[in-house]
Formats: structure tokens, C-alpha cells, sequence
């Protein structure tokens, strides 16, 4: 057995942190951009995210991801993280219980992307339960195959930090949820043309944003779980990514619009940090700039394909910034990596691999969840009635108000 | 007695009181209004989307003068009030028929 280290305990504990911390980025972008009447509806989603989370990650989840050797799915052995303690966990030198920690924030994180997306019109009821299925089923199957020793990660499939493994899923999930959902009232005319529907308050998004970007120091370079010189490039790569996605939605903006949007280039920095969690610890700062640039021109034309033609309503973004931009930096990783990519190596192979891996993952979460959303319909109807959507949710599902001094609109 | 109602750009509000206070006009009421006139409103951008807000917020001074003073009272808001901008705004002239002050029952000039 490896000798726990202790400098890769204190690292991988404060990034565990930082990945906590990307919750409170979550609640106040996506608080920011829905409108006032839904403010205490989305903390409420985003607390019960951490707290499912947590619970059911612990009780069941973490076994599933990463106990015994299936290639689909791991077994009951560590079952209420039972033989998870202070010794140190298999091939790292940090106690497992830490390992687990860090595992824990991370199932959080994928199970909150889907609250952004079905903002304002979701009944919190069923919330829930898709939260929960989240952390039980969809997210440690998809950990299990990639990070858990199962086929894909037998395939030599590559996702650091998990672009496909966190933030696809959760898209994939926020998808099937808002197609079953519809999209809000007033969100598209009779015609079908979509509008725009103001956020709140886009200071409020902006520290969101910020505070993602401050957390992602702790969900990339963290996922090394070694505190060894790769962190500080994994930390450069990421911080660069983040940069060209936001570079990529003002020029965009700037050009489709005549004004760079404020918005979107939130959304772009947030693309670029998607897109960059799989391959970042495998590409060169050079190419973490072409990665990050490209995700952010991507996620303008994503979030408008989306709305235009799909006629799906996603207020913040979130299928294009963490579905689109999750598949981008996935297959980025067989294009530019050091080792085997495309454009370095000249071999597809690793591409090829990765194609799969992106394909499996949303082959097996979008049906899962489509059928758990339709399930979720019937037994308790997944939307709220039209009159308590008008009202808002704040005040209809949880009795209050987030602004109570002020007139409502 | 006029009437004179004058919808104005909001942080025109400071110059226009200060100018009627400078020309002793210094009694008036003053109200938050929202409102649009022929160019129905301006376009907005909220995340990669441009839309309509058609209502835009403005502030309605009124103020009640004696007619002689009429004319000079709607130059200095005007000029005070002017950016030559679309959306400066509109004054509205009217007749008052009467004018009491609550606290001592006096009666329009003498209330004015």
C-alpha cells in the first residue's frame, strides 16, 4: 500500500473546496438569469442538488462508480462508503475517505447543472426525484465506465476532469428534462420565433461566474489528486481555456449583434472551462486557447441553434455551454493531445475512441433520463399549472418572496 | 391658470428643478411614469437575443402657473430638459378652473 502524502491530502482537500464553491456559482448565475419571481426556487434546487448530493452519494452512488470490476456498473462493496477510510485509496497516496470527499462535490456538480434548465417551470416535487436519480444512477454509471475501471476507461478513453463525464451528463439529463418539460410561457410566439426573457440581475450572474471560474482551479487541477508540478499547467490550461471562450462569444456578439453581449460572454468563459475539463491535462497551453476559443464561438450559435430550431427553452444556456461544449473538449482531447492526438500524432485512433466514449455516454443518459422525466410526469406531472408559473414559483411552491421590499412586476 | 404637465428624460430631473427654481418657480409635483411616444419604444440585447422594451421609464412634472408666466416657464424646462435625442420628451399645456390651498382655504392666484 502507497503511504499517504501528505501535501496531496491538504491539495486535494482544498480543491475539494473549490469544487463546493462552484454550487454557490451555479445558484447565483443561474438566479441571475431567470427572472425575480424565481430566485428562491432556484437556491432551493441548488441546496437540494448538495444535499441529495451528498446523502445519496454516499449511501449508494459512490459504491456504484467505483466499487469491483464490472464494465457497466460497480457492485454494493463500498455501500454506505463502507471500507472507505483513512487508509490510502487504491494507487493514490490520499486517505479514501478524501477520495470520496472530492468524489462527492463532484457528483453535486453534475446533478446541478439540470436545475438551470428547467428554471421557472419545474415542480419542485419532481425536481427532486430527478435530482436523486441523478446521484444514485446516471452520474455513477457514466463515472463507473470512465473513472471506475469500466469499458470505456479499458478503451483508453480520456476525460481528466470530465467534460463528458460531469458536465455532459448533467446536459444530457437537463435535455430529456426540458423536452418533456416544454419550454416557459411567453418564451416563443404563436410562431414559433423565440423571445428574449430577461434575467434579474446580472450582477448577481456575473459573480456567479466568477465564482465558477475560481472553483474550476479546484475541479481541474484537483482531479490530478496529487499535489505534483502537472497541476500549475492543468491550472494554466484551464485558466486560458476560459479566457479564449469568452474572447470567442464577444467577437461572435460583437459581430451577429453590433454590441458584445454581456450574457453570452459569460456563458462563453463558462464554455471555454467545459471544454477544457477533459483535455487539460493533456494539451499544450497553445491548444488550450484554439479549444477555449472554438467552445465559445460554438456556444453563441449552440444556444441560438437550440432555441431556433429545436425549440427548446434552456434560460441559462446550460445544454449548449455544458452538452455541446462538453462534447467539443472531449473530442478535442483526440485532436490535440500531447500523446495521440490527430493533430500531433497523426493517429485517429484516440479520436476514434473518444467519438464512443461521447456517443455511449448520451446513448445511455439522454433515454435513461427521457424515460425517468416521462415516469416523473405521469406519477406526479413534471410542470407546474399555468397560473403558478404566471405567479412565479417563489411565491406559489415556497411561500415567500426573494425581494420582498419591492413591487413585483 | 395653466396646467403644465412636462414628461422628461429621468436624470434630466436635478437640471429642470433647478432652472425653474432659478426663474422662482418652485413649487411642483413630481412622479416616476413610464411611457413611449411615436418611436414606440428601444431595443434591448439579453443574451444573443434582441428584444422590444416599449415602455421606458421617464418623470411628469406639474406644475399649475399663472398664464403670464406661462411661456417663460415652458422655455426653461424645455431648454433645461433638451439633449436633441429622441425619447427628451413632451409638455402638455392645460386650463385650471380652480386652485385651493388645503391650509388656509385662499383661492386660485393667491393659491398658486
Amino acid at each position: 500500500m502507497i503511504e499517504i502524502s501528505f501535501i496531496d491530502t491538504v491539495w486535494v482537500l482544498i480543491a475539494s473546496i473549490l469544487v463546493f464553491s462552484m454550487q454557490l456559482g451555479f445558484a447565483a448565475i443561474e438566479a441571475g438569469f431567470t427572472r425575480a419571481k424565481s430566485t428562491l426556487s432556484i437556491f432551493m434546487k441548488n441546496m437540494t442538488d448538495m444535499i441529495l448530493g451528498s446523502i445519496l452519494f454516499m449511501v449508494i452512488g459512490f459504491s456504484l462508480a467505483f466499487s469491483g470490476s464490472g464494465a457497466f456498473i460497480g457492485d454494493l462493496g463500498h455501500f454506505l462508503i463502507r471500507d472507505v477510510g483513512l487508509e490510502a485509496w487504491e494507487g493514490l497516496a490520499i486517505p479514501g475517505i478524501l477520495f470520496f470527499f472530492f468524489q462527492m462535490m463532484f457528483a453535486a456538480t453534475a446533478a446541478t447543472i439540470v436545475s438551470g434548465a428547467v428554471a421557472e417551470r419545474i415542480k419542485y416535487v419532481a425536481y427532486f426525484a430527478i435530482s436523486a436519480i441523478m446521484v444514485i444512477i446516471t452520474y455513477p454509471v457514466i463515472v463507473h465506465w470512465v473513472w471506475g475501471g469500466g469499458w470505456l476507461a479499458e478503451m483508453g478513453f480520456v476525460d481528466f476532469a470530465g467534460s463528458t463525464v460531469v458536465h455532459s451528463v448533467g446536459a444530457w439529463a437537463a435535455l430529456a428534462a426540458v423536452i418533456i418539460l416544454g419550454p416557459r410561457i411567453g418564451k416563443f410566439t404563436k410562431e414559433g420565433i423565440p423571445k428574449a426573457i430577461p434575467g434579474h440581475n446580472i450582477a448577481l450572474a456575473g459573480i456567479g461566474l466568477f465564482i465558477l471560474w475560481f472553483g474550476w482551479f479546484g475541479f481541474n487541477p484537483g482531479s490530478e489528486l496529487a499535489a505534483n508540478s502537472t497541476i500549475a499547467m492543468i491550472a494554466t490550461t484551464t485558466n486560458l481555456a476560459a479566457a479564449a471562450g469568452g474572447l470567442g462569444a464577444i467577437i461572435v456578439t460583437w459581430i451577429k449583434l453590433k454590441k458584445p453581449d454581456v450574457g453570452m460572454t459569460m456563458n462563453g468563459i463558462l464554455a471555454g472551462l467545459v471544454a477544457i475539463t477533459a483535455p487539460c491535462a493533456s494539451v499544450s497551453p497553445g491548444w488550450s486557447l484554439v479549444i477555449g476559443f472554438i467552445a465559445g464561438v460554438l456556444v453563441v450559435l449552440s444556444v441560438d441553434m437550440f432555441e431556433t430550431k429545436f425549440k427548446i427553452d434552456d434560460p441559462v444556456g446550460a445544454i449548449s455551454v455544458h452538452g455541446m461544449c462538453g462534447v467539443w473538449g472531449t473530442l478535442a482531447v483526440g485532436l490535440f493531445a500531447a500523446e495521440g492526438g490527430l493533430f500531433t500524432s497523426g493517429s485517429i485512433d484516440l479520436l476514434v475512441t473518444q467519438l464512443t466514449g461521447v456517443a455511449a455516454t448520451f446513448a445511455f443518459v439522454f433515454p435513461l433520463m427521457l424515460v425517468v422525466c416521462k415516469l416523473i410526469d405521469i406519477v406526479i406531472g413534471m410542470r407546474v399549472s399555468e397560473s403558478i408559473e404566471i405567479t412565479g414559483l417563489d411565491t406559489t411552491e415556497f411561500g415567500g418572496d426573494a425581494y420582498p421590499d419591492f413591487v413585483r412586476e | 391658470m395653466k396646467k403644465i404637465e412636462a414628461i422628461i428624460r429621468p436624470e434630466k430631473l436635478e437640471d429642470v428643478k433647478r432652472a425653474l427654481e432659478d426663474i422662482g418657480c418652485v413649487g411642483m409635483t413630481v412622479s416616476e411614469v413610464k411611457g413611449r411616444g411615436t418611436q414606440g419604444g428601444i431595443e434591448r440585447q439579453w443574451r444573443g437575443r434582441t428584444y422590444k422594451v416599449d415602455l421606458l421609464p421617464k418623470i411628469k412634472i406639474v406644475l399649475v402657473v399663472k398664464e403670464r408666466h406661462e411661456k417663460k416657464v415652458v422655455d426653461t424646462i424645455t431648454d433645461a430638459a433638451k439633449t436633441g435625442d429622441i425619447g427628451d420628451g413632451k409638455i402638455f399645456i392645460s386650463p385650471v378652473e380652480k386652485v385651493i390651498r388645503v391650509r388656509t382655504g385662499d383661492i386660485d392666484y393667491d393659491a398658486i
